[in-house]
């Protein structure tokens, strides 16, 4: 067991835990947006932002999401520094995404007053990669990926061209935090191929090339609904 | 060649060319480096060869024509050096070369329009070694760089390679290596400065655990303006490789990578035949020397993108995924290239290892100061009269290096602020000329060592453009994993655009303050952590200059073209219409010995007009 100070607070955990599991467990809340407990976490969204400090060192910014937990940390997730890294990140996303309810509530959740800066081109896509893990580590496909750096980085499949690997699980558009994905612009979007847009009739291009049981995508939805749950309850 | 098979061999092989070559044989030494290059140094060392044939210079002196690494005075090239005398001559052209051979190699005589001048004293100056510009560096990894031939292994031996490898795997366990490198006191040369020798011992720790490991050479340097890992690797490869070795052997690990940038094809070239000419000399392979240790070297192509530098991002691109920092820990000492043990260090930190076993630790750790010990490489650019590179003893102050070495700021210009360490780094003024360059001073003022990127600027440089500029680089090679680097730099670089465009706001400043705050503290890696330095140095030590774009609207510097006007001084123009004729953008009016003016509606402000200018009528305000 690992001994650590939250918030003031001694706690034990086992060796392993990264921080923000921690916190759950404990039900203290920290927002997060690119984290699942389906998938390996994965640090990009920076809004699980932590305070740490250790052998007396001075305390530092960490992503707690990925963060372990260390004997004898001291770690606070309420000062005025995470309070201001947050609330930035969430304006920076605001400038990007404030065609996004989900992230407009967070903004509003952190306290963002204004938007100093706004992105040329509105993208409810924030980059947390929570659909390309999913795809990848879930399904086990690996038919989206990121492409591009920087500002111009984006979800796509490979060459942006219809995948040949895409069995059109949809898991992408139930992971998805702030709605940029939707079945219509998975067919659309030549995930796969148009002939295959049989989404809207409910009907999954699922087991016939690739050995899949045929209630996979009810599965998947189960399992990312029970994580989800039991993180609930313990928080 | 036949592989060797003992260290024995390697010993009677290292005496027998030894023997056989003539420290007094004259040679004339080109840089072949990629600078002079560019310059045309192909063709001079072409011109030498027929040359010496026709003038016969071949038969009576045996002259040899030597191309080498990069030289390190850049601003020079193409740099031609006759041995051993030190006889040195810059800008040499082709057509320079038969005088050169007739006058000098044959007549002992120095051809005067070819030597250096200095420009502070106007004194024309001879030797290599009395150049000011080498005169003041301790050059230890460049050392060799003008003198090798970088694709002979032969003659990186004769000037004492491999003995160092030679010796660690005679008589030294793996531990002594290690506390050598400690004793060293040996920093790593990439940026951070973590102490390679405890870098070393965590990983050899874990190696053991894990039963296997990697090491990495870190050659993946893309800031604006910095080439010393290049050079190395162009100049003198096996002395990174001499380095590799000994560190695996160190720390029990038997396969490695060199991660180079594509765009470097000379040093990747020179690089490959090393490592071909070491694998056939049986030092690298199984059974090195007959010692029993395994060791094999691989190359590995960068794709171009700044951030695989960051090393765990580097290795990511090594592994085929996408080059991506991951969140440490775990580092990579723990679980780093396909979640082994791995130990990645920059090139002039392998470089520096063969000296610190050759010379001794004691020998290494005197130079430098208490914390920062041995040299250190800048690559000197931007404003100043002596471009190049530039290996000094760790503590030398900022002015020393850029007066003493790098021969002050042209055209009598003002010195006004020096980025150092890359788009990472932070900008010091005049005030701190003297700041010791080393890792602590510098970090104490906002910059960094880093990959020691020096750039220049004097008094006609905008520090809110210069900001911009490093910004943009940052904001452009941003890998947009994390939020903070990904918006974050975006939003600072349009800040700062807005700025220089005049639109400034008042709250400006203290937005860029509270975002760089943020980027530097939340960003996933490296790259966005220390992507904010130049423009919180630029606000620490610049802030008038950023105010007076908000609030008064004019460039101090006169650069940023949204606040800058040109006019005609009717007083001092006499009407010549070269300005009128030159002008891209139409935007200039007047006849013959009429004062002519210039509207400003039209203007494009690229200055062209002042430049061609030869009665001072052009002012810019």
């Amino acid at each position: 067991m690992i001994h650590l100070t939250i918030d003031d607070k001694p706690i034990e955990v086992h060796e392993g835990r990264t921080i923000l599991e921690a916190c759950r467990e404990h039900g203290i809340h920290i927002p997060t947006l690119c984290y699942h407990p389906a998938l390996e976490p994965y640090g990009a969204c920076r809004l699980c932002m932590v305070e740490v400090s250790q052998n007396g060192r001075k305390p530092r910014l960490v992503a707690s999401c990925v963060y372990p937990c260390e004997e004898g940390a001291v770690v606070k997730t309420d000062t005025t520094t995470v309070q201001q890294s947050r609330r930035m990140t969430a304006e920076l996303l605001l400038a990007g995404s404030s065609n996004s309810p989900e992230i407009v509530a967070l903004a509003n959740e952190l306290g963002v007053k204004e938007v100093r800066y706004q992105l040329p081109d509105e993208d409810a896509c924030v980059l947390c990669g929570l659909c390309v893990r999913a795809c990848n580590e879930i399904v086990g496909v690996s038919a989206i990926s990121v492409i591009q750096r920087g500002i111009a980085k984006k979800v796509a499949t490979p060459f942006q061209v219809t995948s040949s690997r895409c069995i059109g699980c949809g898991i992408c558009v139930l992971i998805c935090p702030t709605g940029a994905f939707n079945f219509e612009n998975v067919a659309g979007f030549q995930y796969v191929s148009p002939s295959e847009s049989a989404y809207k009739l409910g009907y999954y291009r699922l087991g016939s090339e690739l050995d899949l049981r045929p209630n996979f995508v009810q599965d998947v939805t189960t399992l990312l609904q029970t994580s989800t749950d039991k993180e609930a309850t313990n928080e | 060649m036949n592989r060797l098979q003992s260290i024995m061999e390697f010993q009677n092989w290292q005496t027998t060319m030894a023997a056989a070559s003539d420290p007094n044989r004259p040679f004339i030494t080109v840089c072949g480096g990629t600078g002079c290059r560019v310059y045309g140094s192909e063709k001079v060392w072409e011109a030498f060869r027929t040359e010496l044939v026709r003038q016969g210079a071949n038969a009576t002196l045996d002259y040899d024509v030597k191309v080498t690494g990069c030289h390190g005075f850049c601003e020079r090239g193409p740099l031609v050096v006759i041995r051993p005398q030190g006889i040195f001559y810059s800008h040499v052209k082709a057509g320079d070369v038969p005088e050169i051979v007739s006058e000098t190699i044959l007549g002992n005589k120095i051809v005067e329009r070819l030597l250096y001048v200095d420009p502070l004293s106007g004194a024309k100056i001879e030797h290599e070694q009395d150049v000011p510009f080498y005169k003041h560096q301790k050059r230890l990894i460049l050392d060799q760089n003008g003198n090798l031939d970088p694709a002979q292994i032969d003659e990186y031996i004769v000037c004492g390679g491999y003995a160092s490898l030679t010796k660690v795997l005679t008589s030294w366990a793996p531990e002594q290596v290690i506390s050598a490198v400690k004793a060293s006191g040996l920093r790593g040369r990439g940026g951070a400065g973590f102490s390679t020798g405890v870098k070393w011992e965590l990983c050899c720790e874990n190696v053991k655990k894990a039963g296997m490991g990697y090491i990495i050479c870190n050659s993946d340097e893309g800031d604006p303006g910095a080439y010393m890992d290049r050079s190395v690797m162009e100049g003198n490869p096996h002395s990174v490789i001499e380095g590799m070795i000994i560190g695996a052997y160190a720390m029990g690990i038997h396969q490695g990578f060199v991660y180079i940038r594509a765009e470097y094809p000379l040093a990747v070239k020179n690089l490959r035949i090393a490592i071909r000419q070491a694998e056939a000399a049986g030092l690298l392979g199984k059974d090195i020397l007959g010692s029993g240790f395994d060791f094999s070297l691989n190359v590995r192509l960068g794709a171009g993108a700044f951030v695989c530098g960051e090393e765990t991002a580097l290795m990511a691109s090594i592994e085929g995924r996408i080059g991506e920092p991951h969140p440490r820990p775990p580092y990579p000492a723990e679980a780093g290239l396909w979640g082994k043990p791995t130990n990645i260090n920059n090139v002039k930190t392998w470089a520096a290892v063969p000296i610190i076993i050759n010379k001794g630790a004691d020998w290494y750790a005197q130079i430098g100061t208490e914390k920062s010990k041995g040299t250190l490489i800048f690559s000197v650019v931007g404003k100043i009269n002596n471009t190049g590179l530039v290996e000094v003893p760790m503590g030398v102050s900022l002015r020393q290096l850029i007066f003493d070495i790098g021969g002050g700021i042209p055209k009598g210009k003002a010195f006004k602020a020096a980025q150092i360490g890359g788009p990472s780094g932070g900008c010091l003024p005049a005030e701190h000329l003297d700041v010791p360059m080393d890792y602590e001073s510098l970090s104490s003022l906002g910059a960094i060592v880093g990959s020691g990127g020096l750039v220049v600027a004097d008094e006609d440089t905008c520090m809110v453009d210069f900001a911009r500029y490093f910004m943009n680089f940052t904001q452009e090679e941003s890998c947009g994993k994390c939020v903070p680097c990904r918006i974050g730099t975006k939003a600072m670089l349009a800040t700062l655009e807005r700025i220089c465009a005049g639109d400034g706001k008042p709250s400006d400043i203290d937005y860029l303050l509270e975002l760089a705050q943020m980027v530097k503290n939340s960003s996933l890696c490296g790259l966005g952590q220390t992507a904010p330095n130049p423009v919180l140095t630029t606000i620490r030590y610049f802030r008038e200059e950023y105010e007076a774009h908000i609030f008064d609207k004019t460039c101090p510097a006169k650069v940023c073209k949204g606040l800058i006007t040109y006019s005609i001084i009717s007083e001092n123009c006499n009407g010549c219409m070269v300005c009128l004729r030159e002008c891209t953008s139409n935007a200039i009016t007047g006849a013959k010995r009429e004062v002519h003016s210039i509207n400003s509606e039209l203007c494009s402000k690229c200055g062209v007009c002042k430049e061609v200018c030869k009665f001072d009528a052009v002012a810019v305000n």
